[in-house]
């Protein structure tokens, strides 16, 4: 038989990426971060974490099979990525069942009922672990104990909880040793507690070009912006930037939760627009609301400007 | 007394509101009203609705005021509710109703892919427009069907469908209005809008390709080769000859069928015919 | 300092593997296959008959305008039609074919080695030698070269670039013309620079050709400028090109005039100098076989006319059943179906793609990554543009500056999803270009 000659238009070509190994490449990069939680808080980090990714996955497939009728997408593992975030917020002590519920609410709420992967507006992880916290408020803010000093709170609602008793910000920063925050040994959802192993994973996500760092640059200057000119007004009620930076859902949020692509901006002016309103957003949710923490509102506050962003900041044209 | 109070309040309150913007909604009604023509509305009920475009104008709506504003019908006309509809109109407008036979769209071109062998493989986006712009097509044939399905996408009436196996589209004869959008989609202009003609019966040639003979051949087996005996055959100088190509006018067509059993290449399709139907493909 | 244009590109792999490979001069064909209308513009009327007997070099299709281009026989022998051939796309184009007969040229050209450097000619003179030789565009763009060095009359050009970037992976001819023929470029640059009367001449390579830079040097010694750019695909596309060199950026459907500056290919430097200083026509073209489909790649001068069937199988023939036969590099190239194609004067090269490689990858979802935003060149949106096109408002896609996209396919090639969006941006500029039209008409 004659040979076919293929033909199709330009470029004949592709780059080295597709979805399923730039979500390979986030697993990657929060391995180091489970690593250390798994090194403080012991075997349930690990269960948690199983147990999300598998209701995510378990949820996502049985939607597609029976509902949706559509095509079977887990296998690019982006119910896999939810699931691991969505552990990454909760505490390791949170009961399997209600992590199970949460990750059915990520995945169902978040991520299907807007058409699966691509188009969902709000950052899935976060519906998933913003609906616990409402729901549970009580089992999503009890922490187990890590070191003496902060038994049971993480240091932000230490902090915010002893102005409230009325102590001073000296005596309450000297309970703390920054060490331990950047380390990891501190209390909190299990995934955000090591600052460093989570910079090192969104530094290796830059180099690997999944993404890129307009976001986490501008998410983590603001904050560090605002709480610097308001610590050096008045150090003596608030935190110093460093504290803030390296405490609750800073580094977990910028690098990975604001980062995530369908519910950040499309272009690199947008994202800086999105991360300045994150990063400020965070510092007044922090600061003056109940809630000792602001990042995960503050992402979902944002996701909900993306598609305003996207009409308004264009990128700039060449000519 | 404090609970009644409040829902005494509330229930004051709401009511107050619904009236204020009540009279709010009234006045900028009146203030905003855009002065129509009644009978708009009228004409634009009994159209289909189905706001295909086939007409020509932007949706229904838009057609009944053309039909409205216009002295004698001339030009107008609805494809989908045909002349039962038009007439309808007319006599609400107390104007003549313009008369149109019922007509259906026919596809061109009989090169399935057994008839007509695939000698390259086109890999980009399903689009006959992308391919159409940037190739002759996948087969030797540069005039038939590409077989990216912009005509099935383009109808609103689930009236064509690709045939997987012949690899061309097929028209639902029940459901076409012959709107005319698969005509415009297509980029090679294989489908045509024929009249149906008498119970449904159509003889047409499914062949738009105008190489000489030996090289329509040589790409499809289904080609009309340009050879001239159906216009020998045909008594009614219905079919014309250009470029190769016969083209059978159905206003003088009268479906004797002496044609079809002369083409050598069965590039002549009838259909609707009784006992001697057969299928487009071999 | 080495050169870049500000905004987007890629790097693909290179793959230029056949980059230390010397031009061979490829046998002459059996029978040529002379298309009409090789060059953007007005197709030429052929002016010979059947039974003719032709020599090399001899005007066989006469320029149908200004904008248009002459075509001469490549070979010497006996005209055998001249009529309707299929051509690269599977269309049928006018061609004439000649059965080879010997290969006697035409008297007035000059075959010696030596170089001719002086040439003081008027630039009048200059542009008719250029215009009777055929030239046109040799990266690939067929302009007519005449009609880019006779700027309207109310434009003022000051910078002639050389384009020498050879940006497309896998295609290495200009990098072999560059290292073998530097002189007979510096000339050529020089000459067009007289034409145009520009006050810069600037010869621009990227500098993943170290050796052709530095050949280039010794042999401009001076007299132009050879700038190194960064290589980065589209660094060889006219407006990336311009900005790179110049720092100006050619306004959103404007020409390069309009910064002052003209481009020109390497490849069309040397037609220029055998054009004005040989009296050669362009009867050849270099090009490079090469890709994971034929068994050897090489770089060739060849003539005109000869199917890419002959230089597929000089270089060993098709090693698969899948095979994707592309006329020019990777990204821009346009793939065939024609295996009987003749070679044009816009045929960079020819690159056989093979098994995984010739396919399309399936699309799946769009991600929303924004990774075509950030590579496109232009400053454009892919996603939103191919969004619009489906959904069938191209027009929407006309304020979203849709037209200012050079389809240099850094956009298809980065995406994750594999989503084809070129091929509907293309088809969306072709729909708001017809619009545009409707509308102007009116």
């Amino acid at each position: 038989m004659e040979k076919k000659l293929v033909i199709s238009p330009s470029p004949h070509v592709y780059g080295g990426e597709n979805t399923l190994r730039l979500m390979l490449d986030v697993l990657v990069a929060l391995a180091p971060a489970l690593a250390v939680s798994f090194w403080v808080y012991g075997w349930n980090v690990l269960v948690v974490t199983a147990v999300s990714i598998a209701s995510c996955v378990a949820a996502e497939w049985l939607l597609q099979r029976f509902l949706l009728r559509g095509p079977l997408t887990v296998g690019n593992l982006s119910a896999v990525v939810t699931g691991t975030l969505l552990a990454f917020n909760l505490p390791s002590t949170l009961p399997l069942w209600m992590v199970a519920t949460g990750a059915l609410v990520a995945i169902g709420v978040g991520k299907m009922s807007f058409g699966g992967l691509g188009r969902n507006p709000f950052n899935p992880a976060l519906v998933g672990r913003v609906f616990l916290l409402l729901s549970f408020t009580g089992a999503m803010t009890t922490f187990p104990a890590v070191t003496d000093a902060v038994t049971g709170a993480t240091p932000l609602g230490f902090i915010k909880g002893g102005l409230k008793s009325g102590l001073s910000i000296s005596e309450l920063a000297s309970q703390l040793s920054y060490a331990d925050l950047l380390f990891g040994f501190k209390s909190g959802s299990f995934g955000e507690i090591s600052a460093l192993a989570l910079i090192l994973g969104g530094i290796y996500l830059m180099i690997r070009r999944v993404i890129s760092w307009h976001i986490p640059a501008t998410v983590l200057g603001s904050m560090a912006l605002l709480s610097g000119v308001l610590w050096l007004a008045d150090p003596s009620s608030y935190m110093s930037p460093l504290f803030h930076l390296l405490t609750g859902g800073a580094m977990l949020g910028a690098f990975f939760m604001a980062t995530d692509y369908s519910t950040s901006p499309m272009n690199r002016r947008g994202m800086v627009v999105f991360g300045v309103g994150i990063g400020l957003l965070t510092m007044t949710l922090r600061l003056w609301s109940a809630y000792p923490e602001g990042m995960s509102f503050a992402i979902l506050i944002m996701n909900a400007f993306v598609p305003l962003i996207n009409k308004y900041v264009k990128p700039r044209r060449f000519a | 007394m404090l609970l009644d109070s409040t829902l005494l309040y509330t229930v004051l309150i709401l009511c107050a509101v619904g009236v204020i913007a009540a009279a709010l909604l009234y006045v900028v009604a009146q203030r905003f009203r855009v002065e129509e023509d009644e009978r708009i509305d009228v004409v634009a009920a009994k159209l289909p609705g189905a706001n295909c475009g086939g007409c020509g104008s932007a949706g229904c709506r838009n057609f009944a005021e053309k039909l409205v504003a216009s002295e004698d019908l001339a030009g107008l006309f609805c494809p989908v509710g045909g002349a039962a509809t038009m007439k309808d109109v007319a006599d609400y407008l107390g104007r003549a109703p313009v008369e149109k036979a019922p007509q259906t769209a026919v596809v061109r071109c009989g090169g399935s892919c057994a008839k007509r062998p695939h000698t390259n493989l086109y890999d980009g986006a399903a689009s006959c427009a992308m391919s159409a712009m940037l190739y002759g097509g996948q087969t030797g044939c540069i005039f038939g069907c590409l077989g990216g399905g912009d005509c099935a996408a383009a109808c609103n009436f689930d009236a064509l469908s690709m045939n997987a196996l012949t690899g061309l589209p097929e028209v639902d004869q029940t459901r076409c209005t012959a709107c005319g959008a698969c005509a415009k989609a297509c980029p090679k202009l294989l489908i045509e809008l024929r009249n149906k003609g008498f119970r449904d019966r159509r003889v047409y040639v499914s062949c738009r390709n105008k190489d000489k003979g030996g090289v329509a051949r040589k790409s499809c087996a289904a080609a009309c080769i340009g050879c001239g005996k159906c216009v020998k055959a045909c008594a009614f100088e219905a079919i014309a000859l250009a470029d190769n190509l016969a083209y059978i006018d159905s206003n003088k067509c009268r479906l004797c069928r002496k044609c079809v059993a002369e083409c050598p290449t069965g590039a002549i399709v009838e259909t609707g015919f009784p006992a001697l139907k057969q299928t487009k493909d071999g | 300092m080495a050169k870049k244009f500000r905004k987007g590109g890629v790097h693909p792999p290179e793959n230029k593997s056949t980059r230390n490979l010397p031009c061979e001069t490829f046998p002459l064909p059996e029978v040529a296959v002379i298309p009409l209308s090789q060059h953007i513009g007005a197709p030429s009327v052929a002016c010979v008959e059947v039974g003719q007997t032709v020599v090399v070099g001899q005007l066989i299709g006469r320029s149908g305008g200004f904008v248009s281009a002459g075509v001469h026989s490549s070979v010497s022998g006996r005209v055998t039609a001249v009529g309707d051939v299929t051509d690269i796309r599977g269309m049928r184009t006018p061609a004439v074919m000649i059965e080879v007969e010997g290969d006697t040229w035409l008297d007035t050209v000059d075959r010696s080695e030596e170089i001719v450097h002086e040439c003081d000619l008027a630039p009048e003179e200059i542009v008719a030698r250029v215009a009777e030789a055929g030239v046109v565009g040799m990266g690939g763009a067929t302009f007519p070269t005449h009609v880019k060095l006779s700027p309207p009359p109310n434009t003022k050009a000051d910078t002639l670039i050389i384009n020498g970037a050879e940006c497309e992976p896998y295609i290495t001819c200009d990098h072999r013309l560059m290292v073998e023929r530097s002189r007979e470029i510096v000339v050529g640059a020089t000459i067009a620079s007289r034409a145009l009367g520009v006050e810069r001449t600037v010869i621009a390579v990227e500098a993943n050709k170290p050796d052709a830079i530095e050949a280039l040097r010794l042999a401009a010694a001076g007299r132009v400028e050879v700038a190194e750019l960064r290589t980065r695909y589209p660094q060889g596309g006219e407006k990336q090109l311009i900005e790179a060199v110049t720092g100006r950026r050619v306004p959103s459907g404007g020409l390069p005039i309009a910064v002052g500056a003209v481009v020109q290919n390497v490849g069309t430097a040397v037609a220029v100098y055998e054009a004005v200083q040989k009296r050669k026509p362009l009867i050849e073209r270099r090009l490079t076989v090469t890709g994971s489909g034929v068994a050897r790649g090489g770089n060739f001068a060849v003539r005109i006319g000869t199917p890419f069937e002959k230089l597929i199988d000089h270089c060993g023939g098709l090693r698969d059943d899948q095979i994707k036969i592309i006329s020019g590099g990777p990204m821009m190239g346009y793939a065939t179906g024609n295996m009987q194609s003749p070679v044009t004067k816009g045929t960079t090269g020819i690159l056989a793609l093979s098994g995984s490689e010739a396919r399309r990858r399936p699309e799946t979802s769009c991600i929303k990554c924004a990774k075509c935003v950030s590579v496109c060149p232009m400053g454009l949106e892919p996603y939103l543009l191919i969004k619009l096109v489906r959904l069938g408002r191209a027009a929407d896609a006309e304020p979203r500056a849709i037209l200012d996209c050079i389809e240099c396919g850094s956009c298809a090639y980065t995406c994750p999803a594999s989503l084809p969006l070129l091929d509907f941006i293309r088809t969306g500029k072709r729909t708001v270009a017809q619009l545009k039209r409707e509308r102007d008409a009116k």
